[in-house]
């Protein structure tokens, strides 16, 4: 391995630093929250507060004396990351400390979209320099995966369990970037742990951007999600190809880039069969083909709204 | 420099001096004046804040949060069902050891609606682990504001205050107050220097998960800290009155007290009222005085026992009712005093609840009440005839 | 006395390191240095960032690899396999 080859090599690639998340955390195996918050810090770098709201993000990294952050981080409830990181701001600016740092908030999808959204309101509207990140798994994981505003139409969780009068959840995704964007905040971006370079891009672009910004990514949870482990990635990827999860930026309000599917579209029996939440739907007998049909519409809709195709 | 000044204005001159470095609040009556003013001051360059406007007072309650935690001395104000909408954070502010300062316009709380002065609202929040102050007057409570920062920023202490002021009665009453310059103010109080706080230049971790391993002693040290804040209130309080010349008790005050057989025990405004009918019954020759209770957390139970050892009756006036028990002043003066050689009587009243008038003829007839025989949870000036249901 | 930083106050940055994550293992990465093209894709989808090395030569801390896979499903050159974790 001696060769001029591999010396030109190592010039190229920088050392691996230990991630700004540490490890030693309590996320369970294949925990696409955890990469998230891996990647969306490393992208941030060491110069970054964090805000973090109640949910496994916040119970994994953080039991007592032990702390995965390298950063100066605080979690204090569920729903008011926002507002916490709207006064670290504050007394940044007021104290003068506030140049060349960045604060992100972050919370799960029930503590950005549900309990949390006035606060988020807030935060968007007033005009901090603070990016928010909702990683979205799609239900409440750290409670024990009970249903939140960002659950998909039809999933099992524990409290929209399919039954003989249900199919499950039966709501779909609120579009929580879209309302952030309706605040005419200079960025909203989609993203996801399956497209990993296209993550660390936009966060690194968002904080390069002065105001409030908004970003959605999309995180699998395997103990909730039902899927084995190492699917993390695929499972993340196929949501976004079969069109039930558009990934895209908006600028003040307006989406400007979307990631096309194109040719490599795929049914969405791919992404819900692998996952056990979505089991019910395909049991012997379960006659469920007018259900499917209406999560095709979702993805389909998708797709012309934004372009996708 | 004296000035005749709103209440509301008496306490936003108070907090100003202590150059809060972040202030945030959202509108609620009677606390608005308050921070109109601060926003006012903020707006003209006269204070040097930040002031954020907020969606709530949850989101307020939050961002002070923040702004303490990233070092930076912070203020809100509010009342009624702003701090019921508080709570979560007012116990997570606490716990998180942050010495913030709120200002509570004290007013009932619904339902029924009620602007009104009453103490439903703060009494909620007596085992929040909040040092809480009570103010007799506006120039009390004027002064209170920085009294409040240097007690909750001590280094053995920090935690936060709620400086309690009687809404309307204060907040919307002109009287003249020696305000504090900013040079006496910078004098007195000290910049604020956690020696924890957020700084990407020291990172630490603040809000952990404390399972049941640890989070014990988090409430031991938290009791500690607010047992030991006693004597930071009366340090503060003395220190105070050697800079400003001015005196309102530490932890408690008395007044004609010393051949009294009976006394009246009340907090905030209702301490006045209740003076000038001391002075009235004591010109017909009654033995009466007064306990203002100026600290009402943490409580000042060995002051309370020592200032009655020679009282045989107690009438403890209270603005709010723990309902379904009794009045929560009145059983704590009796848990002060069951450990001693002397039982006073204890009779209890409410009153003056969303804002009832509390004439100086109330007090007398409560008085005379008490005189006859000892009275439990009465409530003063109740309408009969509006408990009656129509047939 | 009371101290200003009493126990469950604050925490250390990083600290969360004492705590080893790989007894929780029960299949284990395997990388076989063989195809590897340096892409460092595995170092990058790694939830838990524990995998290190330079040039073509990579392999996990199993002081915290919990063998969720990922590392080895996502290997475009299938260069990682994972094997039952014997202890
Ligand atoms: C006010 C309040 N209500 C409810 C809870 C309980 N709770 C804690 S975390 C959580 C769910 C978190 O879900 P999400 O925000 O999606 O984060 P995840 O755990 O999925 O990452 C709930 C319901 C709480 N801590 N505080
Ligand atoms: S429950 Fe889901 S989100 Fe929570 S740690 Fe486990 S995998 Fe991650
Ligand atoms: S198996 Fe999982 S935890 Fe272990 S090195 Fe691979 S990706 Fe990381
Ligand atoms: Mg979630």
């Amino acid at each position: 391995m001696s060769d001029t080859k591999t010396k030109k090599k190592r010039k190229e690639k920088p050392p691996i630093e230990e991630p700004l998340l540490a490890p030693g955390h309590r996320a369970c195996s294949g925990c696409g929250e955890s990469l998230g918050a891996k990647l969306v810090m490393d992208a941030a770098g060491p110069n970054t507060y964090a805000t973090c709201c109640t949910g496994c993000l916040e119970v994994f990294s953080t039991p007592y004396p032990e702390s995965a952050w390298k950063m100066p981080w605080i979690h204090s409830l569920f729903e008011n990351s926002s507002a916490v990181a709207a006064g670290i701001e504050a007394a940044l600016i007021a104290q003068g400390r506030d140049k060349d740092v960045n604060i992100i908030a972050m919370g799960g999808d029930g503590g950005t979209a549900d309990i949390g959204i006035g606060c988020l309101s807030g935060m968007l509207e007033r005009g901090h320099n603070i990016l928010y990140v909702c990683f979205d798994n799609e239900a409440y994981m750290n409670t024990g995966v009970q249903r939140s505003g960002l659950t998909p139409f039809d999933a099992r969780t524990s409290t929209s369990p399919p039954g003989k009068r249900s199919w499950g959840n039966k709501t779909t995704k609120k579009n929580l970037p879209g309302i952030a964007g309706a605040h005419g905040i200079p960025y909203v971006a989609t993203a996801t742990v399956g497209y990993p370079n296209d993550l660390i891009n936009k966060v690194k672009k968002a904080l390069k951007i002065q105001g409030p910004k908004y970003m959605q990514v999309h995180v699998p949870c395997p103990l909730g999600w039902i899927h084995p482990t190492d699917q993390t990635i695929e499972i993340a990827k196929l949501a976004v190809l079969t069109g039930l999860i558009p990934i895209y930026e908006m600028e003040y309000g307006e989406v400007t880039r979307v990631r096309k599917i194109g040719k490599n579209r795929r049914p969405v029996e791919d992404y819900l069969k692998p996952q056990g939440r979505f089991r019910h739907l395909f049991a012997k007998g379960a006659e469920a083909e007018e259900e499917l049909e209406k999560i095709r519409q979702i993805a389909e809709d998708n797709i012309k709204k934004f372009g996708l195709a | 420099m004296k000035e005749f000044i709103e209440g509301s204005m008496a306490v936003a001159r108070g907090v100003a001096v202590c150059r809060p470095h972040v202030v945030s609040a959202y509108p609620i009556t009677p606390q608005t004046h308050i921070v109109e003013h601060l926003s006012e001051m903020v707006a003209d360059g006269d204070l040097d804040s930040q002031f954020i406007n907020v969606e709530s007072e949850f989101g307020a309650a939050s961002v002070v949060l923040g702004a303490a935690a990233a070092g930076g001395r912070s203020y809100s104000a509010t009342t009624s069902q702003g701090l019921l909408l508080m709570g979560e954070v007012l116990f997570n502010i606490a716990g998180l050891r942050l010495p913030i300062s709120i200002t509570v316009a004290n007013r009932a709380v619904s339902a029924p609606i009620n602007i009104w002065n009453d103490h439903s609202d703060a009494m909620v929040f007596r085992d929040a682990g909040w040092i809480m102050l009570f103010a007799e007057d506006n120039q009390e409570v004027h002064d209170m504001q920085i009294q409040a920062y240097k007690i909750g920023e001590n280094p053995e202490i920090m935690l936060p205050v709620l400086v309690n002021m009687d809404g309307f009665i204060l907040t919307h009453a002109y009287e003249t107050v020696e305000t504090i310059s900013q040079k006496e103010a910078d004098d007195f109080l000290p910049p604020f220097k956690p020696e924890y706080y957020l700084d990407v230049n020291k990172p630490i971790t603040m809000g952990v998960l404390g399972d049941p391993n640890y989070y014990l002693e988090t409430r031991y040290s938290l009791q500690e800290a607010i047992d030991e804040s006693r004597d930071v209130v009366k340090q503060v309080a003395r220190e105070f009155k050697e800079k400003f010349g001015r005196w309102y008790g530490d932890l408690i005050d008395t007044y004609r007290t010393e051949d009294a057989d009976t006394v009246f025990v009340a907090m905030g405004s209702l301490v006045g009222t209740i003076k000038d009918t001391v002075d009235e019954l004591r010109d017909k020759g009654e033995k009466v005085g007064l306990l203002k209770i100026r600290c009402y957390r943490p409580w000042p139970g060995e002051e309370v026992v020592e200032s009655l050892k020679n009282i045989d009756n107690v009438i403890v006036l209270e603005k709010a009712v723990s309902l379904g028990a009794s009045g929560m002043m009145a059983d704590e003066i009796k848990a002060s005093l069951f450990d001693t050689p002397h039982r006073p009587k204890i009779s209890n009243f409410f009153i003056g609840l969303g804002g009832r008038d509390i004439p100086k003829e109330s007090l007398i007839k409560v008085y005379n009440q008490v005189k006859e025989k000892p009275q439990y949870n009465q409530f003063v000036d109740l309408k009969p005839e509006l408990l009656e249901y129509p047939s | 006395m009371a101290r200003p930083r009493p126990a469950g106050y604050v925490a250390e940055p990083g600290s969360s390191k004492a705590n080893k994550t790989g007894s929780w293992r029960t299949e284990k990465p395997v990388f076989l240095h063989d195809t590897c093209t340096d892409c460092r894709i595995c170092v990058l989808v790694c939830p838990d960032g524990i995998i290190f090395g330079a040039d073509s030569i990579y392999d996990a801390d199993f002081d915290f690899c919990k063998g969720c896979g990922i590392c080895a499903a996502e290997c475009p050159v299938d260069d990682i396999e994972m094997a039952p974790e014997v202890r």
